[in-house]
């Protein structure tokens, strides 16, 4: 993008778009089916990370939700990922990846350590790295019929957005284990009960919930606020980075691109099933 | 402690309800995909509607193969 575009207090773009009033920020995901995370969206978000400076000084909290009604986010686009890995070979391939793992990374990292009181607002589908995405979050609010998962190691390859260590950092690692090693995907009430999920709404009510939880946030003073999460929020960089360097030696193995030629290709009718 | 086919019968109730099915189309044994004309997104909703129900949590695993609500029925009896 052009670094030197003026600052948006609103966008709207192909995935997502934003706006700020009254010292809050919405993020919408809104790419069909299921705003999977892919090159188009990670564009978005890096502008979203550019205006995050001017936004900071502006609003106290984001709020992060989905217009799809199938879910917050399904994850990675594998299709895509599976098209772009398909179009080199070897390092290059592992390269590749590595570049798109690093900016993504860049864009969670950036939205982890805002100062903006950060809010996932889940409904749905909260999968791989709609998950991960949720987990930069300072607070999730659930909708009572969410669900969330990590359903990678079907495909040879684990969590690469960042969301074994910010899984770490917010459960034990029991639960970390156990939801990597199964894939299975944990309801809202569970969430809460393991304490990933803060606050649980009413079905369609997430929105609403996450709209008067930021309005609470907008009555502290917002430096306090933000030296608060700095501390009670460290970001587990080296664990990240160790993440990164996993995750693209386990994309190089050949095993990983037959997974995701039969997830392309597949004609299951459960593909959400792990 | 509920029986089987209390649970079969209480399935049935929010199936129909969820999925806006006239309740007296459905039985035990009928496969819910076709009957209820759902994908895989919508069995995890259905998914999730029951573990609200029950308070019961069945991973998603154990229902992957079962496309009956006896079936189904059976596998949160088991966690009841």
């Amino acid at each position: 993008m052009d670094e030197n575009e003026g600052f948006m207090s609103d966008f709207s773009g192909k995935t997502l778009s934003w706006k700020l009033s009254g010292g809050i920020v919405e993020l919408e995901l809104h790419y069909a089916p299921c705003n999977e995370i892919g090159l188009a969206m990670i564009d978005e978000l890096e502008r979203l990370v550019a205006a995050l400076p001017e936004l900071e000084t502006q609003a106290a909290a984001l709020i992060i939700h989905s217009s799809r009604k199938e879910g917050f986010s399904a994850g990675g686009d594998l299709r895509e990922l599976y098209r772009l890995a398909l179009a080199t070979e070897g390092n290059a391939r592992t390269e590749g990846m590595r570049t798109f793992v690093h900016r993504i990374h860049h864009v969670m990292n950036s939205l982890d350590a805002s100062p903006l009181v950060t809010i996932a607002a889940v409904h749905g589908i909260c999968f791989g790295g709609g998950f991960e995405l949720a987990l930069t979050c300072d607070i999730i609010v659930a909708d009572k019929m969410a669900r969330f998962a990590f359903p990678e190691l079907r495909l040879g390859i684990i969590p690469g957005f960042g969301g074994i260590p910010r899984l770490r950092r917010d459960v034990g690692n029991a639960v970390v284990r156990d939801l990597l090693f199964t894939g299975r995907s944990l309801n809202a009430a569970k969430a809460q009960a393991l304490g990933l999920v803060s606050q649980v709404a009413g079905e369609g009510e997430a929105l609403r919930v996450a709209r008067t939880t930021a309005s609470q946030v907008l009555k502290y003073d917002r430096h306090t606020t933000a030296v608060a999460k700095r501390f009670a929020k460290p970001i587990p960089l080296e664990e990240l980075r160790r993440e990164t360097e996993l995750f693209c030696e386990l994309f190089a193995r050949p095993a990983v691109m037959e997974a995701l030629r039969k997830f392309v290709e597949s004609t299951d009718a459960h593909p959400y099933l792990p | 402690m509920r029986t089987l086919d209390q649970t079969t019968g209480e399935i049935l109730d929010l199936a129909a309800a969820h999925f806006k099915v006239p309740r007296e189309q459905l039985s035990p044994g009928d496969d819910f995909y076709r009957k209820l004309k759902i994908d895989s997104l919508q069995a995890l909703e259905l998914l999730t509607r029951l573990e609200n129900h029950f308070g019961v949590e069945l991973p998603d695993y154990e229902v992957q193969g079962v496309s009956d609500f006896r079936t189904l029925a059976d596998r949160i009896q088991a966690r009841l």
